[in-house]
Formats: C-alpha cells, sequence, structure tokens
C-alpha cells in the first residue's frame, strides 16, 4: 500500500468537514478524489500532504505513521491548484527547490532539473520568472517542481481547473503519460467527472466527506452504488417506487425486475440506455415534452404520469419516425438500470 | 452635455493645480532663497549663490542636530522593521477575536496627536527607568513607525499568493527556512518602500521628539529655535537638502511600497 487513510474524521471548529473515513491508495496506482466543492477532497488531499492534521485517525505512507509528520519531513509532493510557483525565483531555481532542500548541487542538481524540465517539454525556458510564463507552461513548471523530487506520492489539488478546454484535454494525456514512465502514485482531486473518468485507474467519488463509491471508471459508470454517484457521474434518470416479488411498482406502470431488494427503492438507469418507441405498449408510459438537438443526438424530455422527469437520448434519424406523437413508452435492459434502497 | 461635462473636468482641473500650488509654492520659495546671495529674503533676488550651503557646513549645531536626527531616524526606521514586520506576519498568519479591532487599534499611535504621545511617554519612561534621552527619542518614534511598516508589510502579506508558504513547506523546507528564502524576498519591496516611508516621517517629528529629548536637538528643533532668532538664509539651504532627502525617499517608497490604501 502507497497511503493508508485510517478512521480519518476532520473538524474546523464545530464544522466536521469529514465524519469518517477509510482509504487504501495502492502502489503506482493513479487515484482520483472526485467530488462537487465542498465535498472534503481538497481536504483529504491537504491532510496526506500534511497541510492539515486529521482531528482523528492515522496517516500512513508506505506502512510508516506519518500522522504528526510535518509537510517538509513527508516524501510526497504536491501540485498547486494556482501552481504556487515562487516568482522571485527563475524556473530553473523554482525546479531546484525541492533538491536544494535536500542538499543535491552542482552537476547533479543541473541534471536533474534539466531531466525535469525536458519531461514537461520546458527545456527552453529555464531562465524566465514565471509571470513570463502562459498559464499552460506554469502548469508544466509545477509538475516539474514537483516530480523532480521523485516523491513516493504525487498530490495534485485540482491542477487543470486554470486552463481551458483544448490545453485540459492535452495536459490530461500528457499528466497520463507521465504516470506511466514515473511509475509514482498520483493522487488526484477535481470536480471534473469527465476528466476523473479519461485519467484515473480507480475514483473515489465523495460527497458530504463521506466516499460514496470507490471503483474504476467502467464500474462506476455501469454500476452506481447511490444516487448521488449516478447523478454526479454522467446524466442519470431516476424512478422512485416499490419492489415487490420482483416486479417494481411506479407511479402509474410496473417493471419486472431482477433485484434481491425489496420495498421503498430507487430505478437508477442512463438516458442512453433507453428505447424509446411510440408503437408497442409495453414500459413505462410517458409523455413526450420537449426534444433538444445536440450535434450528435437528440435528447427527449419526457415525463412519466407520476411527473417524474426523464431524459433519454436517441441518434438524429430516429428523430424522424419519432413524427409529433406525444405518447410513448420506455424500456431499456435489465442490466443496463440499478436499483438502489432507499 | 459634452460641453458642460469638458467645463467641469476644467473646473476640477484648475482647482486640484491651484491646491498644488498652494501647497508646494511656498517650498518652491524656500528652495529659491536658498541660492539667494543677500541675507533679506526678498525679490528680486541680487544674483545666485551657493553662499548659504557653505555657511551650513560651518554651523556645528546644525550639522550636529542632522547627523541626531538621521541616527534617531535610523535607529527608529530599524526596530520598527523588525517589530512591525514580526507583528504583520503574525496577524497575517492568525486568526483571532477582535482581529478586526486589533486592525484599527495598532493605528492609534499615529492618529493620535504627537504632543498627547510625548506627555505620556515624558509621564511614563520614568518609571519605566528609561532616561529622557536619545534611546528615549528612539523608542518614543518606533512607537508610531511600528504601524507604518506594519500596514504596509501587512497589506503586502494579504496580497501574496497564500500557497506560497506551503509550496515552500511541501518541498522540504522548514518554517524559518521558508521565511527566509520565500517569504522575505516577496515582501522585500514594502519593506525598503516602509522604511523609506518610516525614516522621513522619524526625520521631521516635532512633538514627541520635544518631550523626550536631553541636551541635543533634532534638527526640526534646531530650525525651530534658530527661526526664533529670526529667519536666517541657512535655513533655506538646510530645508532644501532636507526636501531633497525626503523627495528622494518618497519616491522611493512610492516605487516599492504598498499601492493599496494604506494609512499615509
Amino acid at each position: 500500500m502507497s497511503v493508508q487513510l485510517e478512521h480519518i474524521k476532520k473538524a474546523f471548529g464545530r464544522q466536521v468537514v469529514i465524519p469518517h473515513l477509510d482509504l487504501d491508495i495502492k502502489n503506482g496506482e493513479f487515484i482520483t478524489l472526485l467530488g462537487p466543492s465542498g465535498c472534503g477532497k481538497t481536504t483529504l488531499l491537504r491532510i496526506i500532504a500534511g497541510f492539515e492534521s486529521p482531528t482523528e485517525g492515522v496517516v500512513r505512507l508506505e506502512g510508516q505513521d506519518i500522522t504528526h509528520l510535518p509537510p517538509y519531513k513527508r516524501n510526497v509532493n504536491t501540485v498547486f491548484q494556482n501552481y504556487a510557483l515562487f516568482p522571485h525565483l527563475n524556473v530553473y531555481d523554482n525546479v531546484g527547490y525541492g533538491l536544494r532542500q535536500k542538499g543535491v548541487s552542482g552537476q547533479k542538481l543541473t541534471e536533474e532539473v534539466k531531466n525535469a524540465l525536458e519531461m514537461v517539454q520546458m527545456s527552453d525556458y529555464m531562465a524566465r520568472k514565471p509571470k513570463e510564463l502562459s498559464g499552460g507552461q506554469q502548469q508544466r513548471i509545477a509538475l516539474a517542481r514537483a516530480i523532480v523530487n521523485k516523491p513516493k506520492v504525487l498530490l495534485l489539488d485540482e491542477p487543470l481547473a486554470a486552463l481551458d478546454l483544448k490545453l485540459r484535454k492535452q495536459m490530461q494525456f500528457e499528466l497520463k503519460q507521465l504516470h506511466r514512465e514515473l511509475g509514482i502514485t498520483f493522487v488526484f482531486v477535481t470536480h471534473d467527472q469527465e476528466e476523473a473518468l479519461t485519467m484515473s485507474d480507480r475514483i473515489a467519488v465523495m460527497n458530504k466527506g463521506v466516499i460514496e463509491q470507490l471503483a474504476n471508471p467502467q464500474e462506476l459508470y455501469d454500476r452506481p452504488a447511490t444516487k448521488f454517484v449516478a447523478d454526479f457521474i454522467g446524466e442519470n434518470n431516476t424512478l422512485t417506487g416499490e419492489i415487490k416479488n420482483g416486479v417494481f411498482y411506479g407511479n402509474g406502470y410496473q417493471i419486472k425486475v431482477n433485484s434481491p431488494i425489496e420495498g421503498q427503492s430507487m430505478l437508477l438507469v442512463r438516458p442512453e440506455h433507453i428505447y424509446l418507441n411510440s408503437i408497442t405498449t409495453e414500459g413505462v408510459p410517458v409523455r413526450i415534452q420537449a426534444k433538444t438537438f445536440l450535434g450528435h443526438q437528440w435528447k427527449i424530455h419526457c415525463r412519466t404520469d407520476g411527473g417524474e422527469p426523464v431524459d433519454v437520448t436517441i441518434k438524429p434519424d430516429e428523430i424522424e419516425k419519432l413524427g409529433s406523437v406525444e405518447r410513448a413508452f420506455l424500456t431499456w435492459h435489465e442490466s443496463k438500470s440499478n436499483i438502489i434502497k432507499v | 452635455m459634452k460641453k458642460r461635462f469638458d467645463f467641469l473636468n476644467l473646473g476640477i482641473a484648475t482647482s486640484a493645480a491651484l491646491v498644488m500650488a498652494f501647497i508646494y509654492f511656498p517650498m518652491l520659495i524656500v528652495v529659491l532663497y536658498s541660492f539667494n546671495p543677500e541675507t533679506v529674503n526678498a525679490f528680486p533676488m541680487k544674483g545666485f549663490s551657493l553662499k548659504w550651503y557653505g555657511k551650513l557646513f560651518e554651523n556645528t549645531s546644525l550639522l550636529s542636530s542632522l547627523k541626531i536626527s538621521v541616527l534617531i531616524g535610523l535607529g527608529g526606521t530599524f526596530v520598527a522593521l523588525v517589530i512591525g514586520t514580526m507583528g504583520a506576519i503574525a496577524m497575517h498568519k492568525y486568526q483571532f477575536r477582535l482581529k478586526r479591532i486589533f486592525e484599527r487599534v495598532v493605528l492609534l499611535p499615529i492618529t493620535l496627536p504627537g504632543i498627547l504621545t510625548g506627555v505620556a511617554m515624558l509621564s511614563f519612561f520614568p518609571l519605566m527607568g528609561i532616561k529622557i534621552s536619545l534611546t528615549a527619542v528612539i523608542i518614543g518614534h518606533t512607537t508610531f513607525l511600528i504601524c507604518i511598516v506594519l500596514t504596509q508589510i501587512y497589506a503586502r502579506l494579504k496580497r501574496l499568493d497564500p500557497f506560497l508558504e506551503e509550496a515552500a513547506a511541501d518541498l522540504g523546507s522548514p518554517p524559518l527556512q521558508t521565511f527566509w528564502k520565500v517569504t522575505l524576498p516577496n515582501i522585500r519591496t514594502a519593506l525598503i518602500g516602509s522604511a523609506m516611508l518610516a525614516f522621513t516621517l522619524s526625520l521631521d517629528e516635532i512633538p514627541v521628539t520635544f518631550f523626550l529629548i536631553a541636551r541635543e536637538n533634532t534638527l526640526p528643533i534646531e530650525i525651530y529655535t534658530m527661526l526664533r532668532r529670526g529667519i536666517t538664509p541657512e535655513v533655506n539651504a538646510i530645508s532644501t537638502i532636507i526636501f531633497v532627502i525626503s523627495l528622494t525617499a518618497l519616491a522611493i517608497s512610492i516605487k516599492f511600497g504598498e499601492r493599496e490604501p494604506s494609512i499615509v
């Protein structure tokens, strides 16, 4: 195990940010802490870095208890959201800062700084001051400044949030590549679900200081454990009803389900997994309320007789078949829906 | 409509110019007269001469008072820099109750009339075993110079990226090293700026100095004494020199100091 968080609790005064949390981070994995702002993901990262100490619990780095070790004694490095480059130092001195603290100097220092800058393709900028660099370039220097120290764990606090979309995509790719080359553990914090899905080996979805689900991206998308996860990752529809003997009784319809759950429950299904037809009378009856063109597909906004909104996405060629009907029926493969106990 | 606004702007510009003239014209007259060969200040001047500057450098009491003023200025500024910077860092770093009130109270020494401070210190210092002396004057000046330094450094710290210190710690710097290697270089200009400002303020301070000084005189007090015996052109010369020094210090302080609204 790379990092182990055991029974972590964090409170600022009376405000409890993380009530109770356990997390094992594997060696060399790219793990993402994903959640809306205020969910405690950054606090958790800062606890690993040592900027915050947990109110309760233990932090281990490769088995060693580092709970009370100050940040400057931890073998982890952080890439800050705003980069936090030292404005009075040039690129070379910024990147060399950590090594100098460790007593590296002369030829070896130059060599390692150059290597790190090469990895982020910034070798030509050594003499520049941070303010003479663009946001994307500063981002690369911040990365180089951290990885040059060969930390056991690299912590990244929404490092791409300030970049424009195109640059962000490129940096996502490069970060992933860097992760493969370095082989060190990456702990990445973001509120961008797409970013998390494309980059991570595993994602911990956080809400109100609690990890709602920890899984790989595919599993997270296909098998969300909670409504929160289903809503936060991708798009989701929620139907509420009651299950009796393998039948889901919704408001004005019933569907057969294959679930051990009985009683009040929620049925989660994604818009792209729903078939919409106006010919048969099988499935959930809905009224079509509006249609939105999204370019590669159409989104059909429906409402069940009970008033629950359901969105369906269909291909552009299907929209013509649909015509101007107002009433339709929704079906889906049972394996694509998820049932959660309320 | 447009015409009216132009007229308004012209009015504002004119009154601004008039106010500036009212403030600086007297000073220019002093500078001009310092080059007057005559003893009597009167127009038109009968030529141009550096005579009074020469006289000035023969006037030992004036020169020694200048030396004392500079000494007090340097001493007060130095102590204020150390204490003020530490205070600013503490205020920046820690959240405590009544902090907002404290931010105001800290300014009290410069809002209080100097004469009050002077009287208060005159009666308080002997209790502390501090004799009326240069040391007393330096302490007196330091009390109000601290707030200059503190507010300036505090304003700079507030503008500083709060993650810089964490980044330094993250890269292996213990707190003290972080201060020397990261914090200090980034508040350097504010330090220079506030030092200049503090020095200038100390240089022309009279009320507090007057109460606390023993036998020696500082420059402003010496000039005041000289004036009581009638305006001598040497005063014009020394005033011009001080004016130039202050202007330089002020220029430096503006260049390096905080641009945010501060107390001075």
